[in-house]
């Protein structure tokens, strides 16, 4: 039993069912089919993080995000800036206790090259209904290809706890046709 | 306290217990189910306030409950009875004298004492930070101070343990190896002082900078290593529930392992492998590269997987078996339906091996994909997910074990009977409802750790669809059932203990009923003609359900934006 020694003492030489080393094959294979799928999607898929990040300090990086919301506001909505930055350039979006800042405007199939990080606590960038979720960090400036393919408005959610003020901290994002 | 060595005989086993070890044993098992009371009262708040109907507190008691629910449950509840599954492993099943008695009641001091200020700090509302407490969110220093203590009993712990296991080898209490299940404990011991050494390298200093005397701490530093602690230390869990299995199995059925070399090679795989699961936590993260989130977010090519997924077969297999030889061969599966369903601890055992495998262990090879975290970081997939491994799995394998330690540890017969039957029934289908409906949620985008799901305060507006409210609904009435189901757990075991009939030195109790040693059957020489088709069949479904659950969600990460 399992509870006891085992019975036989050269229990390391006794054989193996062949049910079980059936099993023991099967699982060993998928679980290197599963390696290599996360391998293979880096080549083929069209859905991978790039890992591309600078250490940042947080004053430089709200600076940089200010530059931006500078050169390119067209609009104001509840006190939010609307930016429409160039297709092709760099976007900055900052967390911060306790709102996303400013608001994007982006244009549909162009690509963004979307920088996130956060002046404070963590945060996470959770974009729905779409459902992209990354972690935002102070100190680290996170650099995310992204090619919007879908037009609408999107909610950025903070799904980091950041504090008391966390459930209140939501932003937006628009993608134009 | 005495610590001379005195030794009974236990009547239904024939195993000679020290009264030391007997003693640390229920001392950890009781202090494991007061915590697992507090926080599971804090989790049963923090369910019904994300019940969008019930929306039970308000924002600051929520964010300072769920932090008090990690807390208690994930770890404090957990390691106590981890603690005690460990003198039990070693003093208990090997007939040895315990090492070090007065070390083993240090260390449950320690414990105690960090488990209680950590948890004044938290109720004190100054540190409401979550149980993860990621910086640059501070916590007061009594926060870290209480956990580390804690660590470091339970350190404790572990040596005696390892120092039990010397003593019985050198005074020759057993012949032979060690059991399979005391080799499971080892496996859980090994990888809980990996785990502690981890929590020391990170909160001792995230303590001096509470107190001010370290300026900074790197944020993506302190995420790496504290997971080394926070996941890792779920593998002691699976180490420790996967031996409960083993040994619910064996003391039910007279099981014996379908192969003591795959049954241990398997626990090997966890010890080898697993600590790499800190990755889990960071493949949403800036600045690691693609190579080294992939090797270790798959344990190396999933290794550790694998022996999940070995003990999957291995446990139900030797059940099988052993039911076979019993005479039960008709079809498939009268070996299952013929098995004591009424007996909480194998009803609680199989279920916790069920759902274990099919909601835990399935949602956390899907998530921790590189690419497919994308789409689940941090929702509430996360939680849906780990109450899949941790309360299906662990707390229903932990609770079940306990009714077979309350007759045979504490020598009291269970009370309240028929409750015991239905409680597990109860607290499983309501911890895997909890699990299902929280993966539910998190698949439709719902933040995890949130107080306000409809944003009433926020600036901007946002909503989420209506079916994730629904989900958070059937979560909240699930949450309800394992509540009553946990209340059930504690009546029984909180009766049995203080106010159950004593049973009498040599008296057997009427249950468990131990199956003789004659009924044992397939020996290590009949691998050859060994047959389980139900356990095979079993497998069968789990692997395709497994293989179609994965790709569905690589297809739904192929909808999302894309993104390099």
């Amino acid at each position: 039993m399992a509870i006891t020694p085992p019975s036989e003492r050269n229990w390391w030489k006794q054989p193996i069912a062949k049910v079980e080393l059936t099993w023991i094959i099967i699982a060993f294979f998928w679980g290197l089919f599963m390696f290599f799928m996360m391998i293979y999607w880096h080549g083929a898929g069209e859905q991978n993080l790039s890992n591309e990040a600078y250490k940042i300090k947080p004053e430089k990086f709200a600076a940089k995000t200010q530059e931006m919301i500078e050169a390119y506001t067209v609009r104001e909505e509840t006190g939010f800036p609307v930016v429409h930055p160039p297709a092709g350039s760099d976007v900055y979006l900052t967390g911060r206790l306790f709102n996303w800042w400013p608001i994007l405007e982006l244009e549909k199939d162009q690509t963004y090259r979307l920088h996130l990080s956060s002046v404070d606590v963590q945060h996470g960038f959770s974009l729905q209904p779409i459902n992209i979720n990354l972690q935002v960090h102070p100190g680290y400036d996170m650099v995310v290809t992204i090619k919007p393919d879908q037009a609408g408005e999107y909610g950025i959610v903070c799904n980091e706890f950041c504090g008391i003020g966390h459930h209140l901290m939501v932003g937006k994002l628009y993608v134009i046709e | 306290m005495s610590t001379k060595t005195e030794f009974r005989t236990c009547p239904t086993t024939g195993l000679k217990v020290d009264l030391n070890a007997e003693k640390l044993i229920k001392a950890n098992a009781v202090a494991a189910v007061i915590f697992l009371a507090i926080g599971g009262l804090f989790g049963l708040l923090v369910a019904l306030t994300r019940w969008p109907e019930v929306h039970l507190l308000p924002a600051d008691w929520f964010y300072l409950a769920l932090t008090a629910h990690g807390f208690d449950v994930l770890l404090v509840w957990i390691i106590f009875f981890e603690m005690a599954v460990l003198y039990f492993a070693s003093a208990v099943l090997l007939n040895s004298r315990i090492a070090g008695p007065r070390w083993a009641w240090t260390g449950f001091g320690l414990m105690l004492a960090g488990a209680l200020i950590t948890n004044i700090v938290v109720l004190q509302g100054g540190s409401s930070v979550m149980f993860t407490s990621y910086v640059p969110l501070k916590a007061e220093p009594g926060f870290y101070l209480g956990i580390i203590l804690f660590a470091v009993g339970a350190l404790i712990g572990c040596c005696v343990f390892f120092g039990t296991l010397v003593v019985a080898r050198r005074e020759r209490t057993y012949k032979g190896s060690i059991p399979l299940v005391t080799f499971g404990a080892l496996t859980a011991a090994i990888i809980a002082v990996f785990t502690i050494a981890s929590g020391a390298i990170i909160l001792i200093p995230t303590l001096l900078w509470s107190i001010g005397l370290v300026s900074h701490i790197d944020p993506l530093l302190y995420k790496t290593i504290w997971w080394a602690m926070g996941h890792s230390s779920q593998q002691i869990n699976v180490s420790a529930h996967v031996a409960i299995w083993y040994a619910i199995a064996a003391i039910t059925f007279g099981a014996r392992p379908l192969s003591e070399k795959v049954s241990r090679t398997a626990f090997l795989m966890y010890i080898l492998f697993l600590q790499l699961a800190s990755a889990h936590h960071l493949l949403a993260e800036p600045g690691l590269s693609s190579e080294w989130k992939i090797f270790n977010t798959s344990y190396a090519m999933y290794l550790a997987v694998l022996g999940s997924m070995v003990h999957g077969m291995t446990v139900p297999g030797s059940i099988e078996a052993a039911q076979r030889a019993r005479g039960l061969t008709k079809g498939m599966f009268e070996w299952l339906r013929k098995a004591p369903w009424g007996n909480p601890a194998f009803a609680g055992m199989f279920m916790s091996l069920v759902f274990f495998g099919f909601i835990g262990g399935i949602s956390g090879v899907v998530m921790g994909t590189e690419q497919i975290n994308l789409i689940m970081h941090n929702t509430l997939y996360v939680p849906g997910h780990f109450h899949g491994t941790v309360v299906a799995g662990t707390t229903l394998a932990f609770m079940a074990i306990t009714y077979y330690l309350v007759p045979l540890v504490f020598r009291r017969e269970i009370m309240f009977m028929k409750l015991a039957r239905l409680q597990p029934y109860l607290f499983g289908i309501g911890a895997a409802g909890i699990s299902v409906f929280m993966m539910g949620a998190g698949t439709l985008g719902v933040s995890r750790r949130h107080w306000d799901m409809q944003f009433a305060d926020a600036i901007l507006p946002f909503d989420y669809p209506s079916a994730a409210f629904l989900m958070m609904g059937l979560n909240g009435m699930f949450a309800v059932l394992a509540a009553v189901g946990g209340i059930a757990f504690i009546v029984v075991v909180v009766g049995s203990v203080f106010f159950g009939r004593k049973l009498g030195v040599d008296e057997k109790p009427s249950y468990p009923e131990v199956p003789p040693q004659a009924a044992v059957v397939a020996e290590h020489g009949s691998a050859h003609s060994l047959k389980i088709p139900g356990t095979t069949m079993l497998v069968a479904i789990f692997f395709i359900a497994f293989v179609l659950y994965y790709f569905v969600n690589w297809k739904y990460l192929s909808e999302v934006w894309p993104l390099s």
